[in-house]
């Protein structure tokens, strides 16, 4: 299943990092990242492959995915990529 | 490929545009539980609600976390009361009403649609006996939904149900009194009923539909209103281009919604009704988006042309993005559920005639008005039939969901609570009666279909 992150909040050092471990330790396969920092601002999407044999549920990596960011201050979110093709592609 | 501006915009949608699916409805048939013996009849219908339904609100959750998009009801129709419960002697369907609100509960859903008759032609025992049931049934339960179609364009207008439901509206009123009359919130009384709406309190499972069936009401007031306020001062076929653009994408998540649900359920989809539902939140508002259309405030003149123009363009847009429309599918215009109608009504620019008017050209009719409790029956009995030969004529569902609350008069407001939401009294300006009118009875012949000026 194809799944995007996204990340909003303050810059700092290291939130890559601290999600792409998160990502790694699950088996999920990062396919691409699309940064930017504007005003100070963090924004980022990653799309990422989770394989099927995952021992983690995507319910379980939205869990750890949206704790980790509250204890940075940020906002990560993980969805199905599904939801973006539907409202963007015909 | 989509782009990191897609994704943010989508998320934006949710997020700030309030973009959600408004509901899962399950419809599921009560053919098979027939049963001359009312206890054995609602033991049937209980089992097979609760059987049918078990994995419903725990797979809309789940689909919810997936995709990120809220799901705000999970909800069941099931085959009209009145059919279903025909066989069983019995001169009360009240425990019933009770069977179906302690199996919807069991399965966590929030309303359960389907306390209903189908009389536009005539009545059975069946019928008789549920209608005279509904002030007690939705007295004694909580998340029961009823609601009679009493016309329909193939068969004219049943008016001795008209003056009936007049009679109903008020009983149930009486009987609800004490929770600011919540019962008639839960009854809609219809002209063309579709057998497969979503949205409550009207939803039912039509008796043509199959054993059980998903079918899916998007929303998404705020998506709209939000892609027009970039459009001041343009005209009305960039107007219309937008809303199309949009319905389409929102109509596209509905989509998504509901082939997962049916994936995950094993349940065949239904169809997707392409509703702009309002909830009483700022920012989730039908009235709004004809505010920024350019009407001063909703009600105003140009008020009933830009609901018509909206209407029309979100089902174009919508169309495209599902594979079965359905239901409803149309503007709603409640006045409770809706920020910008119950602002409107306190400042005095939308009053029930204008909202007549309006629901000439949208999605079904005169919907979450309260009025003075003293409002007659006959009174009631004429605003159903002037709305039913709206429908009628034109060949579009047309219904009533009028509150007569005991004890309370222009200058008061009423709360509901929830997506049902509040409502400044709205004032029944003309007082002179209908009483003769509504005492009369028969049927209303069916109208002709062609000469149609």
């Amino acid at each position: 299943m194809k799944i995007v992150v996204t990340i909003v909040g303050k810059d700092r050092v290291g939130i890559i990092a601290m999600v792409s471990n998160i990502l790694a330790e699950n088996d999920v396969n990062i396919l691409n990242i699309n940064q930017n920092i504007m005003d100070g601002f963090f924004n980022m999407v990653m799309i990422a492959e989770m394989s099927d044999k995952s021992e983690m549920k995507f319910a379980d990596l939205q869990k750890t995915l949206k704790e980790k960011g509250q204890e940075l201050g940020l906002d990560i979110k993980a969805q199905n990529q599904a939801i973006f093709d539907v409202t963007h592609n015909v | 490929m989509i782009t990191t501006d897609d994704i943010f915009e989508t998320n934006r949608m949710i997020t700030e545009n309030k973009l959600d699916v408004r509901t899962i409805t399950m419809g599921i048939s009560l053919r098979d539980c027939a049963h001359p013996n009312i206890d054995k009849f609602c033991q049937n219908v209980y089992d097979k609600v609760t059987k049918s339904a078990e994995f419903l609100v725990k797979t809309g959750e789940d689909i919810e976390a997936d995709f990120g998009i809220p799901i705000v009801h999970k909800r069941i129709s099931v085959t009209p009361i009145a059919i279903a419960a025909d066989a069983c002697k019995t001169d009360s369907y009240v425990p019933v009403a009770e069977a179906l609100d302690r199996a919807g509960k069991e399965v966590g859903v929030n309303f359960i649609g389907g306390f209903s008759a189908l009389v536009e032609k005539g009545f059975t025992k069946g019928d008789r006996t549920l209608i005279e049931s509904i002030p007690q049934a939705l007295a004694s339960t909580d998340i029961v939904c009823s609601s009679v179609n009493l016309g329909s364009t193939k068969a004219g207008i049943n008016m001795d149900c008209v003056r009936e439901m007049g009679e109903v509206v008020k009983r149930t009123a009486e009987l609800t009194r004490d929770q600011e009359a919540l019962g008639c919130a839960k009854l809609v009384i219809f002209c063309n009923a579709p057998g497969d709406n979503p949205f409550m309190a009207g939803a039912f499972h039509g008796v043509a539909e199959g054993d059980r069936v998903i079918n899916v009401g998007v929303s998404g007031p705020g998506v709209v209103k939000h892609a027009l306020e970039g459009l001041k001062g343009a005209d009305f076929t960039e107007v219309a281009e937008t809303i199309k653009k949009t319905a389409f994408k929102v109509t596209r998540v509905g989509q998504l919604v509901a082939r997962e649900a049916s994936k995950r359920l094993g349940v065949p989809f239904g169809i997707i009704d392409l509703s702009l539902a309002p909830t009483p939140a700022v920012g989730d508002s039908v009235a709004r988006i004809l505010e920024e259309m350019g009407i001063e405030a909703c009600g105003a003149p140009g008020t009933t042309a830009a609901l018509a123009l909206l209407n029309d363009a979100v089902k174009k847009g919508g169309l495209m993005a599902t594979s079965h429309v359905g239901g409803l599918s149309g503007a709603f215009i409640p006045v409770s559920e809706d920020e910008g109608m119950i602002h409107a009504v306190n400042q005095g620019s939308l009053c029930i005639e204008k909202l007549e008017a309006m629901t000439c050209v949208c999605s079904v009719g005169l919907d979450m008005i309260a009025v003075e409790g003293d409002t007659s029956a006959a009174t009631i009995s004429g605003i159903i039939a002037d709305e039913a030969a709206i429908g009628m004529i034109n060949n579009k569902t047309t219904a009533v969901r009028v509150i007569p609350v005991p004890g309370k008069h222009v200058g008061d407001t009423v709360e509901f609570g929830g997506l049902l939401g509040y409502c400044p009294i709205v004032p029944v300006r003309n007082q002179f009666s209908s009483e003769a009118f509504i005492a009369r009875g028969g049927r209303i012949p069916a109208p002709i279909r062609s000469l149609t000026n």
